[in-house]
């Protein structure tokens, strides 16, 4: 920002507040502390002691939970402004971040949104409404019909003038809601009805657009920024093709397998779009590109700082942040586009909190382990959480953005699939190890990525059933892993008590290997392993160690597998060094308890793998293999009734039904263990249900008889 | 005794090579033809031990032991190793006991003990061996579970027991059930322990038949394991034949009806593992910490040590198994005390037995080694040197290689008788922790004054190549050869060379038979046999467990001057 000559026209900010949590929270806070400017965040009930909290000179509670009841809301979130004095609001993405109404409210309160004007937001935020802009502008549209005409056989007739296939989507809404795909003229009218019914239901309003269908596109978007002068530049191209849920997961810049000529047309076309609606501030511009023609078409802007951000910042070594805040601030931007540097490549990868074999669906759960992979120039790590934090299911299951950049996508890619496999989460099921297959596909490495890439791809990124070779080698690897995690939580557990118990026994007690008598103390380690890529249920691994005198393990999977020689050296808390058969590595561990269960995962070379071990004093009393017999079973007879004291043989009875007894009088008598006992009268009446006779077996506690009283 | 003398030029020549003071040279001729003689008939001997091991570790057989994995049982051993603090060491006790003692083999004596720690607690676990006879109790079962006893009493270890057993053996009843050291000891152990406070706690994995039911229901507490735990003065067949009442095993005494109804246990176990688990749980609860100090107690308080100068496997090397063969015991000392550093006491008198102080894994002990036979000097050394150990509180460590006290008119007539006396009052009156090895013989009297099985030493162990009884086979054969000569000859019946040629040999046969270490351990004479080279080991072992033993004062008999 050289631009010194140039006065700012606005106070310069002296306090921001983030209105927003997450990573994103802590990455605007990170650039805005760089900037000497004060930081405020908001938190709801859930976030209290998240690491946004923690990172920001202040933080205001706004609510509960829900995010409708703290994030989104505008009003709560200005008052926290007011409350600490902030002069900005940076929105971040997500919640208000596209939100004009609360653009409009920042404004008439005197506070800077750190962002596009609020007309810019409303204008891009209506589909029709953006791509007539867009068409007025020259910005190349998806052929296709956005009029208010919205009669089905003028829908028809138009959708024959795109030619098929089209693809029907209501006007309003997103996330794929309402949106259908037509093949041919015959379908158009069950599709049409249906998208209008939906729209309606889901949107409230029920104006349909048509477009031509792109069968093999890509998304491409573009970086674009404004300043309060006029000045709108582009920082290239971000490819956001590889996608699940319609969501990115994979994103990277520049673009793989583009010409100069295409990134320049399409960086023009960015910035015609951004100056179409007066735009300031960062925004994207987002192209669908159909790689059969070539022909890139404008789908949407998006008025905000967007998630992947940061694979643009490591290629031109720009901080966005900084140049949003200084635009809001009224500072001209600090270079011309012929000045944008562009330089090697970055990937970013969003890891989530997912369940992958369910269908991507957010998981929820403790981060009882959490070490991402060291950061460096070339290593960034987003996060806005912390060992121990809970990924809940208020909010985005998001729990870090690994971006690496090389100096090619080749060297970038290496990085990235280095650092996914040193990425350690356990506590919650994540998308790592399905980034991983992603980051190693052959297609993907050439660049050939697209927006069905995870579909057309299902077969080599999800375990293949049909393939048993391919699974009896991956199990042959979870073996191995398991013969590991036995070797290394059996070194933990020994060092465990050796420290514990310092100065109580001595140390021969807890020596490697443990002392026996002429044999060698072997131990049995039983792990569970769940093949998380099928429902399978679980495979039970017995593990034999064998305490070597040498201190070494020997280590045996079953009864009749070979034995594997481990030696392990504890380099940290969970790290070790693991050698086998002259081969050595390091090896990380984490483990937790949960619902009866020890989980260990282990981490070593690019493998990953999970395991259960039972934990036996965990168990919850099972209440149903303890019934509980009272023991005033007699009680439920009723009063006077006596019980066999024993279970036993009758051999005689001795009075009559009805017959009166006085106190201490036989009634009866049993035989037990070769002894007779005589059952008396405990007080004097008359004899009722006498039901026993001779011979028969009575059990314990059993009535025999009944009393009446005489005066009763 | 005079050639292992030491010669006081030799201790000044060591002085000025630099050595210091107390740290024992190596002591060891490796071109020596006795070193590889003996190399090679150890190894010898051991490998008959380890075939001899690796028979009782397979417990009672693949069928019983498939058996038992069917009924989701562990073994003994893998029970016990449940237990403890995981990868801690376990001193187990009397391996090969009732080894060829009856027409079955009876893999160690039908029931695993030993010492180990739970949560840093040092336990004595007693387990049937369910796979051995059905874990029922032989004669030498009933020994080995009384001898752990013995042991946890003494060294206030809590009892850990591992029941899962059918009772008495009946066909032995009459061995088994009304003596003192019988049956009934066990419960009586169980309940004077419990009122010494030594926690005693079961743990039921099995059947816990008529008397084994009294093995929990005597316990401070008790855990049941659902399914396979049952307790029952009397089991179906029986009840069914006492009073006609038809029950199964479950119903008549499982785990629910004794943790909910009858309350005869604490702790109900969903399966064997989680039954193990709650055993922790017990021990870890036991605050035994708190009340525990080394205050009042034997133990050293330090726990760091230096190991010995010179290899402990060589121990394997020096032991002589021809008795005849003369070593110097300080070659033994030098391999099992820590850093070789030995402040030897009375070297230059009574040079046939060595005395001195040293540290085993840092515990300070005295240690008394044969270096021949016993004279009046050294028996009177002996003597000084106990009591010196029993006032400083300092736990003995009797290195055995003794065929005798010295014989003849000379050594009659300088009393020592007399002085054989003050060594055995001394080592029965002492109050301190006491060990005895058997390193090679230990024949006669040396026995006595050396600590043997009779002197209820803490814990006594053999070398595999050691030799016990009253005298050697020779001797003995030719002194009831005499006697029967005399007989025969006041008879007036011939007695062939060859007839007492055979009756020489016959005797030498039953004397070398029940001279045997496998003889010895079968019968519970001593506490194991263990291989040379585990002795610091073990030592330090039984040491840290003796350490245990509150103090005491001790008080000598009248001394016979």
């Amino acid at each position: 920002f050289g631009g010194a000559s140039i006065k700012p026209k606005e106070r310069c900010i002296e306090k921001i507040l983030v209105a927003n949590r997450g990573e994103i929270a802590c990455r605007i806070m990170r650039t805005a502390k760089r900037l000497g400017i004060q930081t405020v965040a908001v938190y709801s009930d859930a976030d209290k002691d998240s690491l946004h909290v923690k990172s920001a000179d202040e933080a205001v509670r706004i609510g509960p939970p829900s995010a409708r009841l703290s994030y989104l809301s505008g009003a709560t979130i200005m008052e926290a402004a007011a409350r600490t004095g902030a002069q900005a609001i940076h929105p971040g993405y997500g919640f208000l971040s596209e939100s004009s109404d609360f653009a409009q409210l920042c404004q008439d309160s005197g506070l800077s949104f750190i962002g596009p004007p609020a007309s810019a937001i409303r204008d891009m935020g209506d589909k029709s409404a953006s791509k007539r802009i867009m068409g007025a502008a020259g910005v190349p549209l998806v052929p296709g019909y956005h009029g208010h005409e919205q009669d089905i056989d003028h829908m028809k007739s138009e959708a024959e003038k795109i030619g098929y296939p089209i693809i029907i989507k209501p006007t309003h809404g997103g996330g794929g809601k309402g949106m259908r795909i037509v093949q041919s003229e015959k379908d158009f009218a069950d599709s049409f009805l249906g998208a209008q019914r939906e729209a309606a239901a889901s949107f409230g309003v029920n104006t349909i657009l048509l477009e031509k269908y792109i069968t093999r596109p890509r998304h491409i978007e573009v970086q674009i920024f404004g300043d309060k002068h006029g000045n709108v530049l582009h920082l290239y191209e971000r490819d956001c093709s590889v996608q699940r849920r319609h969501q990115k997961i994979i994103e990277e810049a520049p673009a793989p397998n583009i010409s100069e000529k295409f990134r320049t047309n399409l960086g023009q076309a960015a910035v015609s779009a951004a100056r179409a609606v007066g735009y300031y501030n960062a925004g994207t511009v987002e192209f669908i590109v159909d790689t059969e023609s070539d022909q890139f078409y404008f789908m949407e802007m998006n008025t905000r700082l967007q998630v992947e951000h940061p694979v643009t910042e490591m290629i031109v070594g720009q901080d966005l942040v900084e140049w949003q805040i200084r635009v809001a601030n009224g500072e001209p931007l600090p270079i011309s586009q012929s000045e944008v540097p562009i330089s090697g490549h970055a990937f970013e990868a969003r890891i989530y909190a997912e369940n992958v074999p369910k269908g991507f669906l957010p998981a929820t759960g403790v981060l009882n382990h959490y070490r991402p992979v060291a950061v460096s120039p070339s290593v960034r790590v987003e996060t806005g959480v912390e060992q121990g934090d809970i990924v809940s299911m208020h909010y985005d299951p998001m729990i870090a953005k690994l971006v690496v950049w090389g100096g090619n996508r080749g060297e970038a890619l290496v990085k990235l699939k280095d650092c996914l496999s040193n990425f350690q989460v356990a506590g919650v099921p994540t998308n790592i190890n399905f980034l991983q297959k992603l980051a190693s596909h052959k297609e993907f490495a050439v660049g050939n990525v697209e927006t069905h890439f995870i579909e057309h791809h299902r077969s080599d990124l999800f375990a293949d059933e049909s393939n048993p070779a391919a699974e009896e080698v991956a199990y042959k690897a979870v073996k191995h892993s398991a013969a590991l995690v036995a070797a290394c939580v059996s070194t933990i557990e020994h060092s465990a008590w050796n420290e514990s118990n310092q100065g109580n026994l001595p140390s021969i007690w807890y020596s490697h290997p443990p002392f026996r008598v002429h044999h060698e103390s072997k131990q049995t380690i039983e792990l569970e392993w769940n093949n998380e890529c099928k429902g399978t249920g679980s495979h039970l691994l017995s593990l034999y160690l064998i305490y070597q005198p040498d201190g070494s393990y020997l280590i045996q999977e079953g009864n009749d597998s070979p034995s594997l020689e481990v030696r392990v050296t504890r380099l940290g808390k969970c790290d070790f060094r693991v050698e086998e058969a002259g081969l050595s590595m390091n090896v990380s561990l984490a483990t937790y308890l949960k619902e009866g269960y020890k989980h260990i995962h282990i981490w070593h070379g690019s493998e990953h793998h999970q395991f259960k071990q039972k934990v036996g004093i965990e168990f919850s009393e099972d209440e149903e293999g303890v019934q509980h017999r009272t023991s005033s079973e007699t009680s439920s007879h009723p009063p006077g009734t006596i019980v066999a004291p024993m279970a036993g043989l009758v051999v005689k009875v001795l009075v009559e039904n009805e017959a009166k007894v006085d106190q201490g009088q036989p009634v009866l008598v049993l035989e037990a263990m070769k002894m007779e006992h005589v059952v008396k009268a405990p007080s004097s009446g008359s004899i009722q249900d006498l039901k026993v006779k001779a011979g028969q077996q009575v059990s314990d506690g059993s009535a025999l008889f009944r009393i009446k009283g005489i005066i009763t | 005794g005079t050639d292992s003398g030491p010669d006081p030029f030799r201790i000044s020549r060591r002085l000025q090579k630099g050595f210091c003071v107390g740290v024992l040279p190596d002591g060891v001729d490796r071109n020596s033809e006795a070193f590889s003689s003996n190399s090679i008939a150890m190894e010898g001997i051991l490998s008959e031990l380890r075939s001899h091991i690796k028979k009782v570790l397979a417990g009672g057989g693949e069928e019983a032991v498939k058996r038992n994995r069917s009924r989701n049982k562990l073994l003994p051993r893998e029970r016990i190793d449940r237990l403890l603090d995981p990868g801690s060491s376990f001193l187990e006790l009397s391996q090969l006991a009732g080894h060829e003692m009856y027409e079955e083999p009876l893999p160690s004596g039908g029931i695993i003990t030993g010492i180990g720690p739970i949560h840093g607690r040092l336990c004595m676990f007693m387990a049937n061996d369910p796979t051995v006879k059905g874990g029922t109790y032989y004669p030498i079962t009933i020994k080995k579970h009384l001898r752990a006893q013995e042991i946890a009493a003494r060294c206030r270890l809590p009892c850990i027991y591992l029941v899962d057993s059918g009772g008495a053996y009946l066909p032995k009843q009459a061995e088994v059930f009304p003596d003192k050291e019988n049956f009934g000891r066990v419960f009586y152990n169980e309940s004077v322990m419990s009122s010494d406070g030594i926690p005693q706690i079961a743990i039921v994995l099995g059947s816990c038949t008529a008397g084994g039911a009294y093995i929990p229901a005597m316990a401070d507490e008790s855990v049941m394991v659902k399914g396979n735990g049952t307790i029952f003065l009397a089991g179906p067949p029986l009840v069914k034949a006492a009073t006609g009442e038809e029950v199964t095993a479950e119903d008549l005494g499982g785990a629910t009806v004794h943790c909910t109804v009858s309350g005869v246990s604490d702790y109900f176990a969903q399966d064997e593992l989680h039954g193990l688990a709650i055993g922790r749980n017990i021990v870890k609860n036991l605050h035994m910490a708190a009340k525990q100090g080394m205050e009042g107690t034997f133990g050293s308080k330090t726990h760091e040590y230096k190991e010995p100068l010179y290899d402990i496997n060589e121990l394997r090397s020096i032991a002589p198994v021809d008795h005849r063969q003369q070593f110097d015991v300080r070659s033994i000392i030098a391999r099992v005390i820590d850093g070789s550093e030995f402040d030897e006491f009375k070297k230059q008198y009574g040079t046939t037995l060595v005395t001195g102080f040293a540290r085993i894994y840092g515990q300070t002990v005295g240690i008394i080694g044969n270096n021949g036979i016993l004279f009046n000097e050294s028996a009177l050394k002996g003597a000084h040197f106990i009591e010196l150990c029993s006032q400083r509180k300092i736990p003995l460590v009797f290195l055995q290689n003794i065929t005798g006290f010295m014989v003849g008119s000379r050594a009659e007539a300088n009393g020592i008788a007399k002085s054989g006396a003050k060594m055995v009052m001394a080592v029965s009156c002492a109050k301190v922790p006491k060990i005895t090895i058997i390193t090679g013989a230990s024949f006669g009297a040396g026995n006595y004054a050396m600590c043997g099985r009779a002197y209820s030493p803490d814990f006594m162990f053999m070398w595999p190549n050691a030799k016990i009884g009253i005298m050697g086979g020779a001797q003995a054969a030719g002194v009831l050869t005499q006697i029967e000569r005399a007989t025969k000859k006041r008879k007036g019946v011939k007695w062939t060379e060859v007839e007492e040629e055979a009756f020489k040999n016959k005797t030498v046969d039953a004397y070398e038979r029940e001279a045997s270490p496998y003889f010895s351990t079968a019968r519970l004479w001593d506490d194991g046999v263990i291989d040379p080279s585990d002795t610091r080991k073990v030592l330090g072992l039984c040491l840290s467990a003796a350490s245990n033993r509150p103090l005491e004062d001790t008080r000598f008999g009248v001394f016979r001057m």
